[in-house]
């Protein structure tokens, strides 16, 4: 009597069922294994693409962007008047804090050789906002533009800044290239 | 030495670069230095590193497993209350709410619809363990496991019951949402889940504001109605639903044997306890099969319904698509139907390319979005047809039993038992009987 019981029309579906479910599952798993890689994909700015239109700096989840401006030192002209660091119309071409562009005063600004001045970002002064990456693209080199930065980034399965990019500027990178240099890509 | 140029040749550039001339030029060549001064490098530092990967999934499997034992084996509810709260802070508030397998169900879609992308297979391994771990143990991923889960379970403090129907009209939020999910993550467009997901940003203390009043309005609903996101939204909880449906083991509210005593009838804040059935009227039999027979006939009626409401919605549904959005604007510009312009059409603009070949991308986008919306009403329908025909349907049922879709291993039940009091001996076996 036992035995009858045991198989049954509705445990025989049951267990064909789940058979059907376990092997599907382990055959799509295996064929996207194959397909994936450790680590994936991550988040970074095309800087060709970025418009300077501020996102960056009040869309990322942190408190503070993930998103920071990148000196590309080998295109930079060292101008004495740096665009990208000056107000339009700075009354007097120095350090004080009215005459810069930068809300944070993040850019450094220093005395190489006449008549050539390097500036380089302090990360952690700067927000993101692309004030300075407007005024290099515009009149300079456009040697300061705008990454993701890896080790801030929590690298979101939907990043809200792409998702408020205007210019589609974000995409997926390999995570063994994540970052897109202007100096090292092709325009 | 060489001259650099001075503020009037600078100025007379920038007119050049405004009236677009002298864009993507070099305008200020790096200069040669003549002092020892040596150009720094551009640097970037790299990613935290694959560690946290493995240690997620060890993780992963780690609680799985003591889920299924704690809620199988020991049977204890402060065992997997415990782990919950672990679960919360491991990956709620440690690993900031991502990775998690409802926002994996976006990264599994869109590996499958886009060759380019490559998933991570973090990513993979949290999507697939949780469906291996519910064919045998059932759903001890939502009870132990899920941060989301836990997060509303510590706020249950004043259970009501949902009403039945109630509760399966709503239910059918979450299979609407999975649908969507996959059609937006298929389509390239978003990943639902993960732009929508309500607790997120309790996790990482920061978000955006109206996601975290949503987080806020489902907690303060959570605290009398259980779980209202897992129940009524999860689109992962629907999936692991049916895959428990077949699991090979299950939780039982008594240890050994069913005395019918009524005791865990309302221990459920879940609405997952099932009560036994009773004996049918004579000559419902008749009228129950008629009833059942006209919704079998019916069900291609209503997937077609959901086909044609779905194609319907496909246009509106295609403007989460960034590049239909772009394309519909510049249109309307360009038709002088609206004065002002975006930062959006403005940077097309700018790229210089042809207003065309916009349209022939929005346009191919649109038909992958016509195609998905069949298939994505077509879904809503056949759910909607399945659920009628199975609550037309009987079961019979002799004792209380935890439904094996609905339960979510939690333990609660387990201690209104009597015969579990029996079982840890802090009952005699005779002790409530008499």
């Amino acid at each position: 009597m036992e035995k009858k019981q045991d198989i049954n029309r509705r445990k025989f579906l049951k267990d064909g069922a789940w058979g059907v479910c376990i092997g599907g599952v382990g055959v799509a798993a295996g064929l996207m294994a194959a397909k994936g890689r450790r680590g994936g994909m991550v988040w970074q700015i095309d800087p060709h693409k970025c418009i300077s239109c501020g996102n960056c700096a009040t869309y990322c989840v942190l408190e503070e962007s993930a998103v920071k401006c990148v000196h590309e030192y080998a295109m930079c002209g060292y101008c004495k008047l740096c665009t990208g660091y000056y107000e339009p119309e700075p009354k007097v071409l120095d350090e004080a804090a009215e005459n810069q562009l930068c809300p944070n005063g993040a850019i450094g600004r220093k005395f190489v050789e006449h008549p050539y001045y390097e500036y380089s970002i302090d990360e952690h002064l700067c927000n993101g906002c692309a004030k300075c990456v407007e005024g290099c693209t515009a009149f300079g080199n456009g040697s300061l533009f705008l990454q993701v930065k890896h080790d801030l980034c929590l690298n979101c399965n939907e990043c809200s800044i792409a998702a408020a990019c205007p210019s589609q500027a974000f995409k997926r990178v390999p995570v063994d290239s994540p970052y897109l240099l202007k100096g090292t890509q092709q325009a | 030495m060489k001259k650099r140029p001075g503020i009037t040749t600078v100025l007379f550039l920038a007119v050049l670069c405004f009236c677009g001339i002298a864009s993507a030029v070099v305008n200020f060549p790096p200069p040669e230095f003549e002092s020892s001064y040596q150009m720094p490098d551009t640097e970037v530092v790299g990613g935290r590193g694959n560690l946290y990967e493995y240690m997620d999934v060890a993780v992963l499997v780690a609680a799985l497993g003591l889920s299924s034992y704690l809620s199988l084996r020991r049977r204890s509810r402060r065992g997997m209350f415990i782990l919950m709260i672990f679960s919360l802070l491991y990956f709620g508030f440690y690993r900031k709410g991502c990775i998690c397998p409802i926002g994996a169900i976006g990264n599994i879609t869109l590996a499958v619809f886009d060759s380019s992308y490559v998933i991570p297979l973090s990513a993979l391994a949290f999507f697939v363990l949780p469906l291996v771990f519910t064919l045998f143990f059932g759903r001890g991923f939502c009870g132990g496991v899920c941060p989301l889960g836990a997060i509303q379970d510590i706020v249950l403090l004043r259970p009501v019951k949902v009403p039945g129907p109630v509760e399966s009209c709503l239910r059918l939020l979450a299979y609407a949402y999975l649908g969507a999910a996959i059609l937006f993550a298929a389509t390239g467009s978003a990943f639902l889940i993960c732009r929508y997901d309500p607790f997120v940003g309790f996790f990482r203390l920061s978000g955006n504001l109206n996601i975290i009043i949503l987080g806020v309005c489902f907690l303060i609903i959570g605290i009398f109605v259980g779980r209202p996101y897992c129940r009524f939204l999860c689109p992962y909880g629907v999936i692991l639903r049916q895959l428990s449906r077949l699991s090979k083991w299950k939780v039982a509210i008594t240890p050994d044997e069913c005395i019918q005593c009524h005791l865990c009838e309302d221990a459920c804040p879940f609405g997952a306890i099932e009560s036994p059935t009773v004996p049918w009227p004579a000559g419902d039999h008749v009228k129950s099969r008629r009833k059942l027979g006209v919704l079998i006939v019916l069900l291609p009626v209503i997937v077609a319904v959901g086909v044609f409401a779905g194609a319907a919605m496909s246009k509106t549904a295609s403007r989460m698509h960034p590049v239909v959005r772009l394309a519909d604007r510049i249109y309307l510009e360009d038709a002088g139907m609206v004065e002002d312009t975006t930062d959006a059409s403005l940077a097309f603009r700018a790229t210089g390319r042809e207003v065309e070949e916009l349209y022939a991308e929005a346009t191919s986008i649109q038909g992958s979005f016509r195609v998905g919306s069949y298939f994505f009403g077509g879904f809503v329908g056949l759910v909607v047809g399945m659920k009628l025909i199975l609550l037309s349907i009987r079961w019979t049922r002799s004792e209380y039993e935890a439904s094996r879709a609905g339960c979510i291993a939690c333990g609660r039940c387990f201690s209104y038992c009597p015969r579990e009091h029996v079982r840890l001996g802090k009952v005699g076996s005779k002790g409530v009987a008499q």
